[in-house]
This record gives structure tokens, sequence and C-alpha cells, in this order.
């Protein structure tokens, strides 16, 4: 096809570069208290998206009390001073909105969505559940029997299981070790003065971002927020606890948890990969679209699914964040194939960090990394999701615009430099559950 | 509903002359096209012998053709930064590409291909059967999946909904490439496709390129199948089924209507109200349930730790589904006499109108939600084509705010009704889970 007929399919590329987020188009403010405030307007849709986090995470929980954090952010909706549990969803869902929250290692983040017309009640909302949490007994004795459930299915779940033991092997002695739902054991034994006092001691403005993305003026969007949090205090909330340095395995090791009666084991071999803001993370995760991403996931797919038709999903992940974010490989395989698939993997990680790329197979994957970036960044979810890794990694406003540049820079020396730099072979994580070994 | 020209813009509709159905929306606030093809095949046109065929069929459309081998064909899509994905489901088997407005020619080029150029080379049908076993096999491993399969199975006796749409072991093991072309030939045609676009193109521009590429190829056989009608249900049924954990599902279906039986809508107020509104949207997420009445007397209530429910869109009358875990303490009978007495309030009175009212908002909400997505929209086009036509989901909030109490409470007594019931319960045996390590 010509190129004239391919502009004649398209009748307004006026959008473009100048529709991604950037300095001009994103507002961000921040209060006195330590919030920033992260908006951009979007009227295509009568909706909007309010989503962040505050500082505070199971990086604070002794171990005894593992499951702390999560089980506090998912307690605060359960009852505010002003609201009970029910006059809360009455509120919400009325309006056909939600919000949720999550704690996670870092930090305990937040959620949520409605008509524009309704961002005022959202906000509320939040504001009432972060500052004025009642955890009224009957609520969290409901949230703590749902918690126990959700524990008791993870445990027969072959791919959840298989990731706690790849943590508990890369990350001995490390806060990543831990499983952030905890164990039924300390989830049973938090009480409810636990989650008063996390509360009370952690949760504070500082270091709070929000973004605001969707049918709103920005000028509006920040005087909303202003509104409900800027007389929000707490002289005693702490920094962030430093993340301990990380012990890496000289040797690969292998923990398998047998769990009878299923028909699948999943694999996840890996290793602690470098943090969000490392200098190499691009590289690392252009090179890690090469291994198991780029079309049908990589190399892995086409080694493990494509030409040995061993699984049904076979790929890599790198989820850099703050931290030594875990790099992994992982897949779904018929027991009696666990071995086979294993060694098949370990090959391409083998070649992937002896062997460079080839030229073609970065392009490829550059190429794939510029051009979906519109597409991930259609929904207000979407753009929240930007705006927010904006800010907590630091990039910088224009980020979105310098990004194919960023990309474009890395070369396959940069790429094998990485890759042999924290993938060895011999020396990876294994965590192996399904019915094996019985 | 929204008949503002931006954020709902006019549809394009047209029949090309081998009757292949094109829809085509322009959206212009992205740069950004969403291309799908839809087939009217899924596991609904399957007999025992070939169950799960439309599901492998999906597969063997992604190993290529001369034009495009397969190696080539996905490097393609993701090198112009685009995503795609394909989804077989009991009515129908859809594949779609978004991509940057720029890009979305190999999108046309590709489908219309592989339309009728697919090769199934039997190597390639070998390789993937043991790939849609290991699929199944992870099916396998949750709960839910082994109780719903079990469940539609006691639901349907006689209708091919009866299975899964992966299809059954047996037949997986046993299906042979010369099946799977066959199936290929006779539902993957124009004749039985609909074509829909959404995004950043000019409607004339884009359906002379679709008609340069589609009409050349040939209509395809004409299809007068029809899957055997399912005889009214005359009892309850109840199935238990048993395997590894420690936690109790179960499952309580009604048999309901097809998607374009007046009653849907009423049954969709019906549903919002028991167990919180159902989201159909493929992207764009939904809200939760803790007002519904289900969700006050079985969780609130502290007789279960969490509740769902779903109607689904259907060509043929299916299930309204709710899904429940008890309290590990609560016995299965005292939390099903609690649901019955929500569902006999239900049957007893009619809903408070500000109830309904809810209802509505909380659809306008999904839908405002769902519009946000150009992918999501080219879904909407295709999908209620497939059970009834675009103005089903032009005409869906309209429909739901003429509902009711009076049909609610109707419908209720209609299809909530024990003889009209299937209910399973999984039954968990215990872990029997342990842990070994080794340094090797």
């Amino acid at each position: 096809m010509s190129s004239s007929q391919r502009t004649a399919l398209r009748r307004h590329a006026a959008l473009g570069a100048a529709s991604l987020p950037g300095p001009e188009n994103i507002t961000r403010a921040s209060l006195p208290n330590g919030i920033v405030v992260l908006t951009r307007p979007n009227f295509n849709s009568p909706s909007v998206v309010v989503s962040g986090y505050i500082q505070c995470g199971g990086m604070f929980e002794p171990d005894a009390k593992l499951g702390l954090a999560g089980f506090t952010a998912a307690a605060l909706m359960r009852g505010t001073q002003p609201r009970s549990f029910q006059q809360i969803y009455e509120a919400l869902e009325s309006a056909g909105a939600n919000l949720s929250f999550d704690g996670s290692t870092h930090t305990t983040g937040f959620g949520g969505k409605a008509l524009a017309e309704d961002l005022g009640l959202l906000l509320n909302l939040l504001s009432e559940a972060l500052r004025q949490p009642a955890f009224p007994e009957e609520q969290v004795e409901r949230l703590r029997a749902q918690i126990l459930t959700r524990l008791a299915i993870r445990v027969q779940d072959t791919g959840e299981m298989a990731s706690l033991a790849f943590d508990e092997i890369v990350y001995t002695g490390h806060p990543y070790s831990r499983p952030e739902d905890g164990y039924p054991e300390t989830v049973q034994a938090l009480t409810i003065q636990d989650l008063v006092e996390f509360h009370r001691k952690h949760y504070g403005p500082a270091g709070m971002v929000i973004a605001v993305v969707g049918a709103v003026e920005p000028q509006q969007a920040v005087e909303m927020v202003t509104s409900v949090l800027d007389d929000w205090t707490n002289p005693q909330q702490p920094a962030p606890p430093e993340l301990p340095k990380l012990n890496l395995l000289k040797e690969t090791t292998v923990k398998r948890v047998a769990i009878p009666g299923k028909y699948q084991a999943d694999i996840l071999m890996g290793v602690a990969g470098p943090p969000r803001r490392a200098p190499e993370y691009m590289a690392a995760v252009l090179g890690n679209s090469v291994l198991g991403q780029f079309g049908m996931m990589g190399r892995i797919g086409d080694a493990v699914r494509e030409k040995a038709g061993l699984a049904y999903y076979a790929n890599s992940s790198l989820n850099g964040g703050l931290g030594p974010g875990p790099w992994t490989v992982s897949a779904g395989v018929d027991p009696a194939n666990v071995e086979r698939a294993m060694d098949l993997i370990r090959d391409e990680i083998r070649r992937f960090s002896s062997e460079p790329v080839t030229q073609e197979e970065l392009a490829d994957s550059q190429a794939n990394f510029i051009g979906r970036l519109p597409l991930t960044l259609e929904s207000n979810g979407g753009v929240a999701g930007a705006l927010l890794n904006l800010e907590r990694y630091d990039l910088g406003l224009d980020y979105y615009r310098r990004y194919p540049s960023l990309v474009n820079a890395v070369t396959v020396e940069e790429v094998l430099e990485t890759a042999s730099r924290y993938l060895h072979p011999d020396r990876l994580g294994v965590g192996i559950a399904g019915p094996v070994g019985e | 509903m929204d008949h503002d020209p931006i954020t709902n813009p006019p549809v394009t509709r047209t029949r090309l002359s081998n009757g292949l159905l094109v829809l085509l929306k322009e959206i212009h606030y992205a740069p950004i096209i969403s291309h799908w093809v839809w087939y009217r095949v899924g596991s609904r046109n399957e007999i025992a012998g070939t169950t799960g065929i439309s599901h492998w069929v999906e597969h063997m459309l992604f190993k290529g053709s001369p034009q495009f081998p397969a190696s080539v064909l996905d490097k393609a899509i993701s090198r112009d930064g685009g995503f795609w994905n394909a989804f077989t489901y009991l009515d129908w088997t859809t594949f779609f590409e978004t991509m940057p407005a720029d890009k979305i020619d190999l999108a046309l080029r590709l489908e219309s291909d592989r339309m009728a150029n697919c090769l199934f080379d039997p190597a390639e049908v070998s390789s993937e059967r043991t790939v849609i076993i290991t699929e199944r096999q992870g099916n396998e491993n949750e709960p839910l999946f082994r109780l719903g399969e079990e469940l539609q199975g006691a639901a349907f006796r006689v209708h091919s909904y009866h299975h899964e749409i992966i299809g059954d072991l047996a037949d997986l093991q046993s299906m042979q490439r010369d099946d799977l072309y066959r199936h290929y030939r006779t539902y993957y045609t124009p004749r039985n496709a609909v074509v829909t676009v959404a995004g950043d193109f000019e409607t004339q521009a884009m359906l002379e390129r679709i008609r340069e590429l589609y009409e050349p190829l040939p209509a395809g056989p004409e299809i007068d199948w029809q899957p055997r009608p399912e005889p009214p249900q005359a009892g309850e049924r109840r199935i238990t089924v048993e395997g590894p954990g420690e936690t109790v599902y179960v499952q309580v279906t009604h048999r309901t209507p097809e998607a374009s039986h007046p009653d849907f809508f009423p049954l969709t107020v019906l549903d919002s109200l028991l167990t919180g509104p159902s989201n159909l949207n493929m992207f764009g997420g939904g809200i939760s349930n803790k007002t519904s009445r289900l969700y006050r007397a079985l969780v609130e209530g502290e007789l279960a730790v969490s509740v769902h429910g779903g109607l689904q869109a259907t060509i043929d009358p299916f299930l309204h589904t709710i899904t429940l875990l008890p309290r590990p303490e609560r016995e299965v009978e005292e939390v099903l006499a609690v649901l019955d007495g929500e569902i006999a309030r239900l049957q007893d009175a009619p809903p408070e109108a500000d109830e309904l009212a809810r209802a509505v908002k909380q659809a306008r909400a999904l839908f405002a939600y769902g519009s946000e997505s150009i992918t999501n929209q080219g879904f909407w086009l295709g999908f209620s084509e497939m059970f009834a036509s675009y103005d089903w989901f032009t005409g869906y909030l309209d429909r739901l705010a003429q509902v009711t109490p009076e049909d609610v409470q109707r419908v209720a007594q209609v299809y909530l009704r024990a003889q009209n019931r299937n209910l399973g319960v999984y039954q968990p045996t215990g872990n029997g889970t342990s842990v070994e390590g080794e340094a090797e």
C-alpha cells in the first residue's frame, strides 16, 4: 500500500506526540504538608480516575506481624469516624464508583474511579479512609475471615506458591523474602490495637502522591484534592526505611512445593534484577523483551512453547521497583516435563547472558516500546499509572517525550553487559509448585 | 443513553457481496485504531468427539500462512507497537489488533489473509496439541474450573453448552488435522464473519480498503447446523466435586433466556440487585458489590466470605450464576437457606424504585469506564452483533431504565425457581502440601 493511501485511512493525526503526557499537559502541585498532586484532563469520557500511594508498607512490619500493612489498608474502608461500612459503600456504589486500598512492601496504594460528577464524593471518602478509619471490631473480624480464606486458597495456587518459594530463596534475609499477605498464623494473631497503632504511627501526608485523570479541569482537580487533604498532618511519620544489602546466590538453588492433586506445575526461575532507577534499567527491560516478551513471548516462548510444545505460557518478566525486584522466567508445564522445561529455560538464560542479542532483535523491541506507548496511555487508568511512575522514580515530567531517544540509545553491548551482570545460568533461584515429588 | 456525537459517534454498517458484515465507528481522540474479526463459531457449534475444536482452530490461526509465516506475523505486529489477541467463547471466536493508527493496514492484511489461507501444517497441529492439553491442565488446577465444568455438564444434557470451551481431554487427544481444517473451512469465512473497526480513521477510506482486502474472498459454505435445544428442566439437580484444598466453593445456577429475549433486561437488573452489577466490558474494570442483597445477607450475615454473580449475553438460553465461598465454620445448607430466603423476598414483593435507579446509574458508570478504551469500543461493535445487533448495545441503558419493579419480581418468579436450578459444591479433601529444597 502506498503512503498516500496510508495517510488517507487516518483523518486525524494532530494528536501524535503532543497527546503523550508532558510538561504542558500535566499539572503538578505540592501541598505544604508534602502531598504531591498530579493531574491531566481527558474529556473524551465522562469519568475520572484517582490513584496514588502513601509512604507506608510492609517494610515497617516486624516478622511476627506479617500482613499488618495489608490488613490495615484493607480495613480502612470498613468504617470511618463519620460513616459506617454500609454508609460508605451505599454512597460509593450508588454512584457506580469504586475505591480500594492495597498495602505492598514499600507503599500503600489506593485506586478509585467515578463519573466526573462524583469526583467530590470519591475524594471525600479517600480522605476519610486515610485519616479517620474506625476499625470497627465486627468488620475487622469479617475482613480477617476473608484474608484467611484467601491465604487458604494461596496454599493451593501453584503459581503463587512457586513465587513464594522463589522469593524465599533469592531474597533470604531481605524484606522481599516476606509475603505481603503474611501467613495464617501472623494474620490470626494481629489485634485491632495493632491496626490502630500501625495507622497512627505510619500513615501521613509526607511522600503521598495522588494522580487525578479524567473529565475535570486541572485547577479544579488540584483545588478539590487540596480542600480534603491539605490539613492532614502527622509529625511522627517516620521516613521510609532503607533496604538492607542483598546477598546474591552463589549456586542455583531449587525449592519444590508439592501440592498433590493438581494437574500442572508452575516454574519460576531467576534472580534479583535492577531497581527501576538503576542506569542500566532500560537496557535490562529491552533485553528482557528479547528474552521472553517480544511477539509470542520472545526467545523463551519460541523455545518452550512454539518449538517444544511444553507450555501454554512461558515468558520472562522484570519488575524493577524501588529496590531489586525479581527478574524471572516462568512457565506452566505438565509435571512430567518440569526438568525438560528447566533445561530449555537455562539454555536460553545462558545464551542471553553470554552472547549479544542481534541488532534486529534489539531494534524490534525498541520499535515495540516506542510504538505501544500511545496504547498503554489510552485509558485514564493508564495515564494515572504513568504519572505516578514519573513521581515515584523521579523521571521528570518530560520523560515520555524523551522516551523514544532513551529507548533508541540502548546498544546490544549494553544489553549483554546488563544481562551478564544479573543473570547467570548456574546461580538461579528456582521455585516449583505443583504435583511434584509425590 | 448517551447520544453525544463525540462520546458516542454514529456507526456505519455495511454488508459486502460475499456476506461479510462490516461495522465502523470513527473515534478521533487518540491516534489508535482497533480492528476486530468476529466469527459466529464457538463451543456452541461443537459435538462430542470434537469438543474444543473452535479453541484449537483459534490457536492454529496464529501459526501463519504462506504470505504471513508465524515467525513474521507476531513480530510484525509487535514491532509496530500493536497488541493482538484472540478469544474463543460459547457462541463466537474473535481476533483483534489494536495498533497506532498509521499502522493498522498490517492488521487488515493479516486478518483478511488468515480468513482464507492458513495451512494447518500437521507438525504444527501436533505441537499445539500438547500446548492446549497443558492449557487445560492449568485450568484444572483451579477448583472453580473443575466445579464449573461439572455444573455446565449437569445443566445442559442436550445442548452443546454442555462442554467447556477448551474441550474434553479425550477429544484433545484424538482430534486430527483434517477435523480442524474442515472446521476452519466451514466456519471461518466471510459469510459467517463480522469485521469491526473503531478509532482514528476516515470511514470511506477504511471501507474501501476493507472491500479491497476482504471482498475477493469466497463467501464460504452455507451453514444450516443448529445445536439441539435443551428441553425444559423438571427439577433441581445437584452435583459434588471433590478435590484438593481446604476451601468449599458453591455455585448456584438458574437457567436464563438468551440475550435477545425481552426478559434479559429485567434479569440484568435482578442480577445487579442480588449480587452487584455485572461488567460486560472486556476492557475497563468493574465495581464492588458490598450493598447488594446477597452480600448483605451472606457476607455481612457471616455465612460466607464472598459472593458474586453474573449473567452472560448468549445466543441460546444459558445460566445466571451465583458463586459463593461459605465461611469455614458454616454448613453449605445453612448458607443456601439464607440464599433461598433472599430469592423468596424478591419473588414475594417488588423491589423499591430507588434500588432500580441505582442499578441503572451503576450501568451508566460502567459504560463510561468502558468507553475510555478504543479497544473496548471495537469489542462492543462486534460482541453485540454475535447475539443481537449493535442496537442492543446503544439501547441498553434505555431498556434498563424502562424495567419496572414488577418486571423484576416477575422474572424472579419465573427464572429463580428451584426446578430451574443446577447447584454444585466443591468439597475440599485437604492440603497435603510439603516443601523440599536443594542446592544444585
